[in-house]
C-alpha cells in the first residue's frame, strides 16, 4: 500500500475531493497546513509597519491506496488541483507497511 | 443656586454610563492589537484600572480634583473635604445633584489611567501596573483634573489654575486626559524598555475585528465624553455631539487616505486608528469650534497621527500601541488648534476667537502653556513614579515569561482554545475532587 500526500491550494480542495470520489476513493484526511516553495509569502501592513509573511496557507490531503492505484491517484490529484500558476503544490507517494481499520480490526486491502 | 434640572441630570448620568463603556471598549481596541498570548493581560490592565480607580475616586480622588484648592495656587484640591464623598448627598453642581457630577468625572479618571497601558503592552507585571495606576492617579491625574476641570465656585471655593487663571479651553480633556496619558506612556516606555524582539519579530495584531469593535464602542461612548461635558442637555451638548461626529469621520478618512498613498492599501486597522485619533483631537475643542473647525481638526489628526506612529521605529522606542502617536499627538493637535479655529459664534459660554477668527494670538499661547504644562508635569512625575517602582518591585516580567506569553505566566489563563482535542487540558487534581463531590451532592439532592 501507499500513502499519497498532496499539498494543494485551499480553493482547489473541492475539485480534488470530487475528482477522487469520481475515481472511486472513499476516504481521505484533510488538514490545514502552511509552508512555502517557489511561491514564497506575502506582505501585510499594520499601522504603516510592513511585515513579510513567509508561510502561505495550504491544504494537505492524505489518501491511503493500493500500490496499483497510487500513480493514477496522484494523476487525478494533479489534474484536479492544477491551475498552472506558481504555488500549485506537490504530490508525493510513500510506502506503507500495514493498515488496520480500527472498528473491525481488518488488515491490509480490506481496511482501505 | 439654579434649580436641579431633571433633563440635565438624566443626560449626565447617561453620559457617565457611556463613558464607562469606553474602558471595556479600550480593552477590546488594545486587546485586538496584541498577540494571542498577551490579549488577556492587555484587557486586564483596563479592567484593573476600572476597579482600582473607581475605588480611589470615591475615597479621595473626587476631593483631590474638585475639593477646595489647597494653598490657593490652583494645584490640587483638599483630599479630606469630600473624603468618601461625605456631605455630597445634598450637594449640587450647576443644575446637577453633586453625585451625578461625581459619577461623570469618575469615568474620566478611569479611562485616562487605562489609556496609558497601551504603551507598555505584553511585558509589565500586573501587580506593578496596579501599584503604578494607583499612585499615578493620585499624584498626576487627580491634581491635573483639578487644574483643568475645577472651575472656582462650581464644586468648591478655589479651582484649578488652567481653568481659572490661564483660561485655556479644554472642554472634555485634551490636556487632562489625552496629553496626560500620552506623556505618561512616553515616560513609562523609556523606563520599561522594548518588548523582546521589537523591530525583529513581527507583532501582528491578532484580532483586527476586536480593534474595530473597540473603536466603534469608543466612538459611541465618546458622545457621552464630549457632549456630556456640557453638563447639561442643551445646545452646547448638541454642538459637541455633531463636532464629535464630523471630526472623527473625517479623521478616519484622512488616515486611510494617507495609507493608500504611502503603503498602497487602506487598512481596517487604519480606519479604526483614525477614528480614535479624531476623537482625541476634537475632545478639547468640541464646544469651541464650528463645523469647519471640527473638520480641520479631524483632518489634521488623521494625517499627523498616522505619520507620527511611524516615529517609534525611527527612534527605537517601543510605544507598543501608539499611545504617544495617537493620544499625545492628537491631544496636542486639538488643544493647540483651538487657538486657531475657536469661534465665539458657537457657544455663549466660550466667548473666545482663535487666530483665524480675529482673536489674535491671545488664546493660542494660553492653549500652548496648558498643553506644555500638562505634558511636562505628567512626563516628569511618571518618570519618577515609574523609576521608583522599577527599582523596588520591578516593572518587567522575565524574558522567558514574556516569550512564553504574559497571559499564561502572569494570569494562568489563555484567551483561546483553538483545538479542543489537542489542548491537553483536564481538571487539576484538587479541582477534580471539588467537581466530583459537587456532582455527587447534586445527584443526591
Amino acid at each position: 500500500m501507499k500513502l499519497v500526500t498532496a499539498v494543494i491550494k485551499p480553493f482547489k480542495l473541492d475539485d480534488v475531493k470530487n475528482a477522487l470520489e469520481a475515481y472511486g476513493i472513499h476516504g481521505l484526511t484533510v488538514s490545514e497546513a502552511s509552508g512555502y516553495g517557489r511561491q514564497r509569502g506575502h506582505t501585510e501592513v499594520y499601522r504603516g509597519a510592513e511585515y513579510t509573511v513567509d508561510l502561505v496557507p495550504k491544504v494537505r490531503v492524505e489518501v491511503l491506496v493500493d500500490d496499483d492505484d497510487a500513480d493514477s491517484v496522484a494523476d487525478v490529484i494533479i489534474k484536479s488541483a492544477q491551475t498552472g500558476r506558481i504555488g500549485d503544490g506537490k504530490v508525493w507517494l510513500m510506502p506503507v507497511d500495514a493498515v488496520a481499520r480500527v472498528r473491525t480490526g481488518e488488515r491490509g486491502h480490506d481496511a482501505l | 443656586m439654579p434649580e436641579i434640572s431633571a433633563g440635565d441630570t438624566a443626560w449626565v448620568l447617561v453620559s457617565a454610563a457611556l463613558v464607562l463603556l469606553m474602558t471595556p471598549a479600550l480593552a477590546f481596541f488594545y486587546g485586538g492589537m496584541v498577540r494571542t498570548k498577551t490579549v488577556l493581560n492587555m484587557m486586564m490592565m483596563s479592567f484593573g484600572a476600572l476597579g482600582l480607580i473607581s475605588v480611589l475616586w470615591v475615597l479621595y480622588g473626587y476631593s483631590m480634583s474638585f475639593g477646595n484648592d489647597v494653598g490657593g495656587k490652583g494645584l490640587v484640591g483638599d483630599p479630606f473635604q469630600y473624603f468618601g464623598l461625605k456631605g455630597l448627598m445634598s450637594g449640587q453642581v450647576a443644575t446637577l445633584p453633586a453625585y451625578a457630577f461625581v459619577a461623570f468625572q469618575a469615568v474620566f479618571a478611569i479611562i485616562t489611567v487605562a489609556l496609558i497601558s497601551g504603551a507598555i503592552a505584553d511585558r509589565v507585571k500586573f501587580g506593578a501596573w496596579m501599584v503604578f495606576a494607583g499612585i499615578w492617579a493620585t499624584l498626576v491625574y487627580f491634581p491635573v483634573a483639578h487644574w483643568v476641570f475645577a472651575f472656582t465656585d462650581v464644586t468648591a471655593t478655589g479651582g484649578g489654575w488652567i481653568a481659572n487663571n490661564l483660561k485655556a479651553i479644554d472642554f472634555a480633556g485634551g490636556t487632562a486626559v489625552h496629553i496626560n496619558a500620552g506623556a505618561a506612556g512616553m515616560a513609562l516606555v523609556l523606563i520599561v524598555g522594548k518588548r523582546v524582539g521589537f523591530g525583529k519579530v513581527p507583532f501582528r495584531p491578532h484580532n483586527v475585528p476586536f480593534v474595530m469593535l473597540g473603536a466603534g464602542l469608543l466612538w459611541f461612548g465618546w458622545f457621552g465624553f464630549n457632549a456630556g461635558s456640557a453638563l447639561a442637555a442643551n445646545g452646547t451638548a448638541a454642538v459637541a455631539w455633531v463636532n464629535t461626529l464630523a471630526a472623527t469621520a473625517v479623521a478616519s478618512l484622512a488616515w486611510i487616505a494617507v495609507e493608500k498613498i504611502r503603503d498602497g492599501h487602506s487598512t481596517s486597522l487604519g480606519a479604526a486608528s483614525g477614528v480614535v485619533a479624531g476623537l482625541v483631537a476634537i475632545t478639547p475643542a468640541c464646544a469651541a469650534v464650528n463645523t469647519v473647525g471640527a473638520l480641520a481638526i479631524g483632518i489634521a489628526a488623521g494625517v499627523l497621527c498616522s505619520l507620527a506612529i511611524g516615529m517609534k521605529y525611527k527612534l527605537g522606542y517601543d510605544d507598543s500601541l501608539d499611545v504617544v502617536g495617537v493620544h499625545l499627538v492628537g491631544g496636542l493637535i486639538g488643544t493647540l488648534m483651538i487657538g486657531f479655529v475657536a469661534t465665539d459664534e458657537i457657544n455663549p459660554g466660550v466667548a473666545v476667537n482663535g487666530l483665524f477668527y480675529g482673536g489674535g494670538f491671545d488664546q493660542l499661547w494660553r492653549q500652548a502653556i496648558a498643553a506644555g504644562a500638562v505634558l511636562a508635569f505628567s512626563f516628569i512625575m511618571t518618570y519618577i513614579i515609574g523609576t521608583i517602582i522599577h527599582k523596588t518591585m520591578g516593572l518587567r516580567i522575565t524574558e522567558e515569561d514574556e516569550i512564553t506569553g504574559i497571559d499564561l505566566t502572569v494570569h494562568a489563563e489563555s484567551a483561546y482554545e483553538f483545538n479542543d482535542a489537542s489542548s491537553g487540558a483536564s481538571f487539576a487534581k484538587s479541582s477534580a475532587v471539588r467537581v466530583s463531590s459537587a456532582v455527587k451532592e447534586g445527584a443526591s439532592a
